[in-house]
């Protein structure tokens, strides 16, 4: 149960996404760090810290993996709990759990023997609170007001030489063409209007690809035949929801490095298919080693579209950019989410 | 009517187009006439020469050869055109301009502002090399040779040294040799990066040293060449350059 815009939680603490992937990883790499950390202070060596923790983990795993079952389950409810009624839930999950394995331990043999239940509890109990602090601070640290506030400054910024570039190419139309002229002023607002809309909100990738052919369209005024773009998109997923902006900066990005430095045509291919329960977005141009060096301002771009992807999908998506001999492509994977769902 | 002959390169079409409508409307005031059109860097080094312009509007952001990189080699010529720069944006370009007073508009382009940059331009001499040198963006990509009124262009990367001789500086590639009017220590630093000097009137490409050989001198104290990828001139190390240039064969050579 992901939530359709980051804005849309309220202040108040909340239990964590549990069936994303970022926070399970989160939770099964921090009581594993946890657990080692005690023992590596318990023991003497390194060597016998290891054996002592592969015992340790005889127990630990297994009520790890069955608590991320078991949460995942019951995630709809417990979201619908108070946050303490929610909390309290859980610790009383894990130290269920943890009598469960450890009564299946200690009858196992001795070899398993885990110590006393009470202390076994109490580090569950331990763990689970360690566990739920971190999220509620983690949420704090990331709380809506933060996000938001982030979010805004990282809307996406078009760079002021395709703004004034543009405005230069319809001022040479107004007299020739002013059918054209007024086309492209209003393929220039809708795109202006975009960029400065709410940038916390979800689009559906079909209007952001209706914004991609608008910003097209004024580049291939700019650039006449020296752009081509080429278009993949029988399979994309028009339903699917992103953030806004996120394509628009990567097909800019192709064209100022890829198209503009070239003084012959140039081609630049957008590739979105959906793969599964992932939506997977392509662009690919030229590449120019040394241009591309002198042109720079790349990178900024980049870790923009990289923190807002972040903050929209945590973990669970993707942005990878690489060099494939001549042609430098870009990658960005995010979760398929349908907008059917979606808060207007 | 003694029309003032301007050029235009700008590597998008409508760009060009709205210059041209501009000059239009501003003949009245300051008759002008079209002396050409380069939609890139190197067609505007090819065109300009012969084209009797004796004004260049000049966009800095060009495929092929930048603006500012074209002004300079346009700077060698006998008649060099007098030089407007125009840029959409560019943070970098229009503080280098600012420092180095060189004239330019931004665009959209002010057809009063047009007006009065050619007016200037027509009476002023081309801009300095040493001003076009500190405004660019990094190091040329090409040395320019002219050769009866034409320019000939020389990639840096194929140039195998530099050696200076009395007034001039030679610069060496595997087809032929040109005189250039750039000064040793001027080059080396700004090919800091590709070119290594081994002795003090000779700078080297880092990848075009083959290996060392020998050169005389007895065993305490040994005098080097440096073997060439592609010519077969050696070229001596100075006794001063050695301990610094040594490592650089196998270096360069992965």
């Amino acid at each position: 149960m992901s939530s359709s815009s980051i804005s849309q939680n309220a202040h108040a603490d909340a239990l964590p996404d549990l069936r994303n992937l970022g926070v399970i990883a989160r939770i099964l790499i921090g009581v594993n760090l946890l657990a080692f950390g005690a023992v590596l202070f318990a023991e003497p060596s390194w060597a016998q810290s290891f054996t002592r923790f592969t015992r340790v983990a005889s127990i630990l795993e297994p009520v790890l993996l069955l608590s991320i079952v078991a949460l995942y389950l019951a995630l709809p409810w417990l979201l619908q709990l108070p946050y303490r009624t929610g909390c309290a839930t859980v610790l009383a999950i894990e130290l269920l759990l943890a009598t469960i394995v450890h009564a299946l331990a200690a009858q196992a043999g001795a070899e398993f023997a885990p110590g006393s239940l009470g202390r076994t509890l109490a580090l569950a109990a331990g763990a689970t609170l360690f566990v739920l602090g971190y999220f509620r601070l983690h949420a704090r640290a990331f709380s809506p007001a933060l996000a938001e506030a982030r979010l805004q400054a990282l809307q996406s910024r078009i760079r002021p030489h395709f703004l004034f570039n543009s405005l230069n190419a319809v001022l040479s139309l107004v007299r020739r063409d002013p059918r054209r002229a007024e086309r492209t002023l209003q393929d220039l607002a809708d795109l202006f209007r975009e960029l400065m809309a709410d940038g916390r909100r979800f689009v559906r990738l079909a209007d952001e690809i209706a914004l991609l052919e608008r910003y097209s369209g004024i580049e291939k005024l700019r650039l006449g035949e020296r752009l081509r773009i080429v278009w993949e998109l029988d399979e994309a997923p028009s339903d699917a929801l992103l953030p806004p902006m996120v394509l628009q900066p990567l097909l800019e990005n192709a064209i100022y490095h890829g198209v503009e430095p070239a003084t012959g045509a140039s081609e630049v291919v957008v590739r979105i298919v959906r793969r599964g329960d992932r939506v997977l977005v392509q662009v690919e141009n030229a590449y120019r080693g040394e241009s591309a060096k002198l042109r720079g301002g790349n990178h900024m771009a980049m870790e923009n579209i990289r923190e807002r992807l972040r903050l929209f999908f945590d973990a669970e998506a993707r942005l990878e950019s690489r060099i494939d001999g001549e042609r430098y492509r870009v990658e960005i994977e995010i979760p398929y989410r349908s907008g059917a769902g979606l808060r207007q | 009517m003694n029309a003032l002959a301007v050029f235009i390169a700008d590597d998008e079409a409508p760009a060009r187009e709205r210059i041209k409508e501009l000059l239009a409307d501003i003949a009245p005031e300051l008759p002008t006439r079209i002396a050409g059109e380069a939609g890139n860097g190197l067609d505007a080094l090819e065109q300009v020469p012969g084209s009797g312009a004796r004004v260049l509007l000049l966009d800095i952001a060009m495929p092929g050869m930048d603006g500012l990189e074209l002004a300079r080699h346009l700077g060698a010529l006998e008649n060099a055109p007098a030089i407007v720069f125009v840029t959409a944006h560019d943070e970098h370009a229009v503080e280098a301009f600012e420092l180095n007073a060189l004239d330019y508009l931004m665009k959209p382009v002010r057809a009063a502002r047009l007006a009065a940059a050619l007016r200037k331009a027509a009476d002023a001499p081309a801009p300095d090399a040493e001003r076009l040198a500190r405004a660019a963006r990094g190091p040329r990509q090409y040395f320019s040779v002219t050769e009866r009124s034409r320019i000939v262009l020389v990639p840096v990367r194929d140039v195998v040294y530099f050696k200076a001789e009395l007034k001039y500086v030679t610069l060496r590639t595997q087809a032929g040799e040109h005189l250039i009017e750039d000064s040793l220590v001027a080059l080396e630093r700004e090919f800091a990066q590709d070119y290594v000097r081994i002795h003090r009137n000779c700078l080297v490409a880092r990848n075009a040293m083959r290996s060392f050989e020998r050169a005389g001198g007895d065993d305490d104290d040994p005098h080097w060449n440096v073997v060439l990828d592609g010519i077969p001139e050696r070229l001596p190390v100075s006794r001063r350059q050695w301990p610094l240039v040594k490592g650089l064969v196998n270096l360069g050579r992965e």
